[in-house]
């Protein structure tokens, strides 16, 4: 259970499974490094020193209860909730300088969807950051959004306003227009809530994909029945690390049983139950 | 390109309009209409340009839900206007302005301020302002008057606002925040709309949300504060919401609801000023503010996709098709237990589902004139060939559609009776077909899945 910082960037290597001291002298090529990070609103404690390195290529999964600072985690990465304390860094530099190489999926709820807006219209937003102020998106912005619906099969929705798309529907152009960010980077916020079975397949796929073309995906996900299939790493989060590391070796009942407490439920045991009998599996 | 033809053609629509009031007008009503009269054309200039103005800036805040921010602004700019007044001491305009945006932006820092207080929620922060800052003007206005006496201060007029006393100056100086505002909102077109859809999103493309929201909250202040004299800081903010809320009955595209809400508000100015004119007696403020309010209504019902009418019959016909289809399938459910050819009475069918015995007899007589079904002299129902094949199919997307449901939602299976009967019908050939792919081999009717209690 001790930890060292070369185990960090090497995925073949042994995993530091409880960080119990923070430190601050991570791989400077992690692609996302958290130091010391604590995270209060209105003066109460969200998120506790939290220390953390994510290996290049990897899918990780950021797991645990409700109200255990999932979504905040990501915010405050992002930088959109202030941090009382600590920093992140992006391959080394801190995240403000580096904003260009990190793509953001939201929760698909944190939106309107009445929005006056087509899909693609939404898309395009990805590359706004590209395309200097005051300037209007010009044909190959449209181009390269319309590629990105095709990645997530919605190429023929394309002029589809919002509003009239399903959830998964939704949740694609979300995921489209991270896209076509071409990030190194990406933070999902609960990318498959509330998906139907086609879109999560498409996520899945997706995420593979972006994994091959080496880029590094944290995302916050609730189902624990999936998470040995889809996550390479894992991060169990309950206002504190509570151990973070390979899927395989991380995600074990023991550790669940320390970030859900006693609001384990009966899905994670099921959950257990299923990875147990599955166990020899990919 | 899409959008001059669009501009064009409200322009040419606008243009008819104004021939068609013209030709059927009285002569009084002609001549002001004509803008013969230096002062209505002053008047008639100066309103036009405020309403683009504000329904053009005014579609960012209401889609950023903030336009009830306004409304604390525009009140909050009285304490200002008779502090000026105080001050200079005489009714420079120019003086009074600065204090109106002066004191509005304090306003506005007020209501952002409060909401971040804990247990105060926006609308109680506007609220608090509102009234506070209303209040403390009205004090001021009232010791304004008293420091002047026998010099009518005339600080009302910001209140209700007097149109008519509009003047060159007054009208030249809309046109220039016209001007501004519709430059703003041309060159942040991008940014306006990054920030109103998603602003976290525009956080992490590493757009600062702060100075495009202090850019729009500008042009409101500007808006608001050349708008005061004209239409008075009560009803000034009604010119930033109505047009904007009327635009997105009619499109779900963003620049288009721009432009159109830019429309609505200068169709609202002119005809407010035209009608104030040619009735003397009327508060121009007030008549504007009435015009925009016709078009909300005018919009809200007639338009084609959003609009209460549509929807209206939408509804009904989706309603005829559901209870006809209805009948067919009690028809095809009855041959389905009894044997091809056999008929139902009325009573039967009745009983098949919960349905008055007027509605029912209604649609059996539309199943009639269609050919789909026939009475006989008996008075038993049956279904005709044609009406047949239109049955099973009907039967048979619904039964698709229980499995769907049972397989993939996990539906309790009471419920799905009702649930399929509202979506089948609008489920489209494609997922027909996906379904069929998916869940049946054969293409004859799957059984129904939660045991239709058999007829007997």
């Amino acid at each position: 259970m001790d930890k060292s910082k070369s185990t960090l960037a090497a995925p073949g290597g042994k995993p530091s499974a409880v960080p119990k001291s923070p430190d601050p002298h991570h791989d400077p090529r992690a692609p996302v490094s958290i130091h010391d990070m604590t995270v209060a609103y209105h003066r109460k404690p969200v998120l506790w020193d939290i220390d953390y390195a994510a290996s290049e290529g990897r899918l990780v999964g950021i797991v645990g209860p409700n109200g255990a600072g999932k979504s905040t985690l990501i915010k405050a990465c992002l930088d959109l909730v202030p941090k009382a304390s600590g920093s992140v860094h992006i391959y080394g530099k801190p995240y403000k300088k580096q904003r260009k190489i990190v793509g953001y999926v939201p929760q698909r709820e944190s939106i309107d969807w009445d929005f006056p807006a087509s899909a693609i219209d939404v898309v395009t937003m990805g590359l706004y950051g590209r395309i200097p102020w005051c300037l209007p998106p010009r044909k190959k912005h449209r181009e390269l959004a319309l590629h990105a619906l095709e990645q997530v099969g919605m190429a023929d929705l394309a002029r589809r306003q919002i509003s009239k798309l399903s959830g998964g529907q939704q949740q694609r152009v979300f995921l489209a227009r991270a896209l076509v960010q071409d990030a190194a980077i990406y933070f999902m916020d609960e990318p498959f809530a509330g998906v139907d079975a086609a879109t999560e397949a498409a996520i899945v796929a997706l995420l593979n994909e972006l994994k091959a073309r080496g880029k590094t995906v944290l995302v916050v996900h609730h189902d624990l029945q999936t998470v040995r299939e889809y996550f390479d790493d894992v991060l169990l989060l309950n206002m504190r690390i509570v151990a973070c590391g390979p899927t395989k070796e991380v995600f074990t009942h023991e550790n669940l049983q320390k970030t859900y407490g006693g609001k384990l439920t009966l899905l994670v045991e099921a959950a257990e139950a299923i990875a147990r009998s599955g166990q020899g599996g990919p | 390109m899409r959008y001059v033809w669009a501009i064009l053609s409200i322009v040419a629509v606008c243009a008819a309009l104004y021939f068609v009031a013209g030709t059927f007008a009285d002569d009084e009503t002609r001549q002001v209409l004509a803008l013969r009269q230096y002062n209505t054309r002053i008047v008639v200039v100066g309103t036009t340009l405020l309403g683009a103005a504000a329904g053009l800036i005014g579609t960012f805040m209401y889609l950023r839900k903030r336009a009830m921010i306004g409304d604390a602004l525009s009140h909050a700019t009285l304490p200002g206007i008779a502090i000026a007044f105080l001050i200079v001491g005489d009714k420079q305009i120019g003086a009074l302005l600065i204090g109106a945006a002066v004191s509005g932006v304090v306003g506005v820092v007020a209501v952002i301020g409060l909401r971040n207080v804990p247990r105060i929620k926006e609308d109680a922060a506007i609220g608090i302002v509102l009234s506070v800052f209303f209040g403390l003007g009205l004090v001021f206005v009232r010791i304004a008057q008293h420091a002047h006496t026998g010099n009518q201060a005339g600080l009302d007029r910001f209140i209700y606002g007097t149109t008519a006393g509009m003047i060159k100056q007054d009208a030249q100086w809309i046109a220039i925040t016209a001007a501004i505002v519709l430059a703003s909102v041309v060159l942040m077109f991008k940014e306006f709309r990054l920030v109103c859809f998603d602003q976290h999103f525009a956080v992490a493309q590493g757009r600062s949300v702060h100075v495009i929201d202090l850019l729009m909250m500008a042009m409101v202040v500007l808006t608001t504060v050349v708008g005061l004299q004209a239409v008075g800081l009560i009803l000034v903010v009604a010119m930033l919401i109505i047009p904007a809320a009327s635009a997105r009955f009619w499109t779900d595209d963003l620049p288009l609801m721009t432009i159109l809400a830019g429309a609505f508000g200068s169709i609202s100015g002119f005809s407010g000023a035209i009608v104030s004119a040619r009735f003397v007696n009327l508060p121009a403020g007030a008549v504007i503010v009435l015009a925009a309010g016709v078009v909300f209504s005018t919009s809200m019902i007639l338009a084609p996709r959003r609009g209460i009418a549509g929807a209206i019959v939408r509804r009904a016909r989706l309603a005829r098709r559901i209870g006809y289809q209805n009948v067919l399938r009690a028809l095809c459910e009855r041959e389905e237990d009894s044997g091809e050819g056999v008929r139902a009475s009325k009573a039967e069918l009745l009983r098949m589902r919960s349905w008055s015995a007027r509605r029912l007899n209604s649609l059996l007589r539309r199943a009639i004139r269609r050919g789909d079904a026939a009475m006989g002299p008996d008075g038993l129902i049956g279904l005709s060939r044609q009406g047949r094949i239109e049955a099973r199919r009907v039967l048979r997307n619904h039964r698709l559609w229980e499995i769907y449901l049972i397989r993939h939602a996990d539906v309790a299976p009471s419920h799905v009776d009702r649930d399929a009967d509202l979506v089948e019908h609008i489920l489209p050939p494609e997922l027909i077909r996906e379904l069929e792919l998916a869940l049946t081999e054969t293409p004859e009717i799957p059984p129904s899945p939660h045991g239709r209690e058999a007829f007997s």
